[in-house]
């Protein structure tokens, strides 16, 4: 079994840090993983995007280039990726930064107010948690249990007040799923 | 320890200091600031010294005399600021100085770009360094590779005191996978006693110098280095092969895109095409014998890199031109895809 993800938005909407999380998560499993981003300037506003395999088996290619799940968290990534999702892959998009809707048949699509939720709870940052939450009640490539106590256990001691508002952000997302 | 998720680039500055590494010089250059950056960190924590020098041509003669201590040390740059150390490297190599070399490449000529590339490959096998001379070049394709042929390049750089390059690219210096760095081997190292670190007295000064005006005393310096290349030629190749046994079509890739024509292969072997693989991971030495064996049962070779064909000279000169070698390349910093290669693959055919 392979994931391959392709995590896509503006740079500073933690779109590096989701997919770096899966990754993490994937290796502490056991399985292969691979993390690739795209590099240079992005830090500071523009496009952003990594890959994230995760397999059972050794990985050739990092590159996703046609991903099996596609997280949008702005309109151009969702423009020019959800075209090159495989047919029976997802689309997940954050629906308060893009109004498009997937027209195809041939993959499930997800929408959830991601940012919208992270601002009704105060931690605007938080958007990116919150989708993951909701990814991972839709595919189950994660136990949410599993996943909420490596994602809390990567928040540092420094910042130890995080660790429950990332926990309630993650299990918002999951519950939206309902 | 367990595995750890690591960048290439933090994969490989850890892999030196864990090799013994005291000293890193360096200047910063994307895709591999992150060297720089890790080393600076850890440094201080092992007792050593990263500094960031005022250009890259300070960083290497920095090296120069590090390594003429005897100890070990390294530094790292990408494609331009490698171009401006080859000077310093030519020096090293004329007094046989042990040191690594990094260069994550990008795209060029140039300032060219930041993305992936491996552009560089001439200039690393052929002539980074003006005089008779070679590097040992190794060419890593994950992030484990990063970190193990890290601790291989500076046991080589010291047994036969030569410098190592290590030639990655963007992709591997930025890219993460899990590395574990128990498994990695050490080598027993030679007494250095050719060292300029002080002889307090006790002994006969040792002398590192490039220079020798009379020309038999140089001569005989230069063949005295080629017996060492021999040496190496005969102990150090290496190179991986995937799928080889039965192909009838060979590809030839190193590095990053060594990981698009594995899936590459392993896709066009699901359709049944005979197809392999061979990955050089010593560049130079070329693994020539490897290659010259598959000429005998394979029928065509393709050569896929990120440039407009160099590697593919060293593939037409180890089969001695016997069989075609087709080409498939991206440069700039544009990489192929899995499905790219496999179409070129189908579009060569081979037996079935």
């Amino acid at each position: 079994m392979t994931s391959r993800i392709l995590f896509a938005g503006f740079g500073g909407q933690g779109i590096l840090f989701s997919g770096k999380q899966c990754a993490k998560t994937g290796m502490q499993l056991g399985k292969c993983v691979t993390w690739l981003p795209s590099y240079g300037p992005e830090q500071r506003g523009g496009t952003c995007n990594c890959s994230v395999i995760i397999s059972d088996e050794d990985i050739g290619s990092p590159l996703v280039n046609t991903p099996d799940i596609l997280i949008a968290f702005n309109a151009p990534s969702f423009d020019k990726f959800e075209p090159k999702v495989v047919a029976g892959g997802a689309v997940f998009s954050d629906s308060t930064l893009i109004s498009k809707k997937s027209e195809r048949s041939d993959i499930s699509a997800y929408t959830i107010p991601a940012t919208e939720l992270a601002n009704e709870m105060n931690a605007p940052k938080l958007a990116n948690v919150i989708m993951l939450g909701y990814v991972i009640a839709k595919t189950n490539i994660f136990d949410f249990d599993y996943f909420a106590e490596k994602l809390t256990a990567s928040v540092p001691e420094s910042k130890a007040e995080l660790r429950e508002l990332n926990k309630k952000a993650l299990l918002l997302g999951y519950n939206y799923a309902e | 320890m367990a595995k750890v998720l690591m960048k290439g680039n933090e994969a490989i500055a850890e892999a030196a200091i864990k090799a013994g590494c005291l000293h890193y010089f360096g200047y910063p250059i994307t895709p591999q600031t992150e060297i720089a950056e890790y080393m600076a960190k850890r440094m201080p924590k092992v007792g050593g010294l990263c500094l960031q020098a005022e250009s890259e041509v300070s960083a290497i003669n920095m090296i120069y005399g590090a390594a003429a201590s005897g100890t070990r040390c390294m530094t790292s740059s990408s494609s331009p600021g490698i171009s401006l150390k080859s000077e310093g490297i030519s020096y090293i190599v004329g007094c046989d100085l042990p040191c690594v070399i990094l260069n994550v490449q990008r795209g060029g000529p140039g300032l060219g770009g930041i993305q992936p590339s491996q552009a560089d490959y001439y200039q690393a096998t052929k002539a980074l360094g003006h005089g008779d001379m070679h590097l040992f070049v190794l060419a890593p394709a994950s992030v484990q590779e990063m970190a193990e042929l890290t601790c291989e390049a500076f046991d080589i750089a010291d047994m036969y005191r030569v410098p190592v390059l290590i030639l990655a690219d963007g992709a591997l210096g930025q890219m993460m996978e899990p590395v574990d760095f128990d498994t990695i081997k050490k080598r027993d190292i030679p007494e250095k006693d050719w060292a300029a670190c002080g002889h307090g007295g006790k002994r006969k000064k040792n002398i590192l110098t490039s220079l020798f005006l009379n020309p038999e005393e140089l001569e005989n310096s230069v063949l005295a280095r080629y017996e060492k290349y021999k040496k190496i030629d005969e102990n150090e190749v290496r190179c991986e092969q995937f799928m080889t046994e039965d192909a009838d079509i060979v590809v030839v890739a190193y590095g990053i895109t060594s990981r698009i024509c594995k899936s590459a292969v392993t896709a066009a072997r699901a359709k049944g095409i005979k197809v392999g693989m061979l990955r050089p991971i010593t560049l130079s030495p070329f693994p020539a014998k490897e290659l010259k064996a598959l000429s005998e049962t394979a029928s065509k070779f393709l050569t896929v890199e990120l440039n407009m064909g160099q590697m593919i000279t060293d593939v037409k000169l180890a089969i001695e031109c016997s069989r075609p070698v087709e080409f498939l390349g991206r440069t700039g910093g544009s990489m192929m895809t899995v499905e790219d290669v496999l179409a070129k693959i189908e579009e060569m055919g081979g037996n079935k």
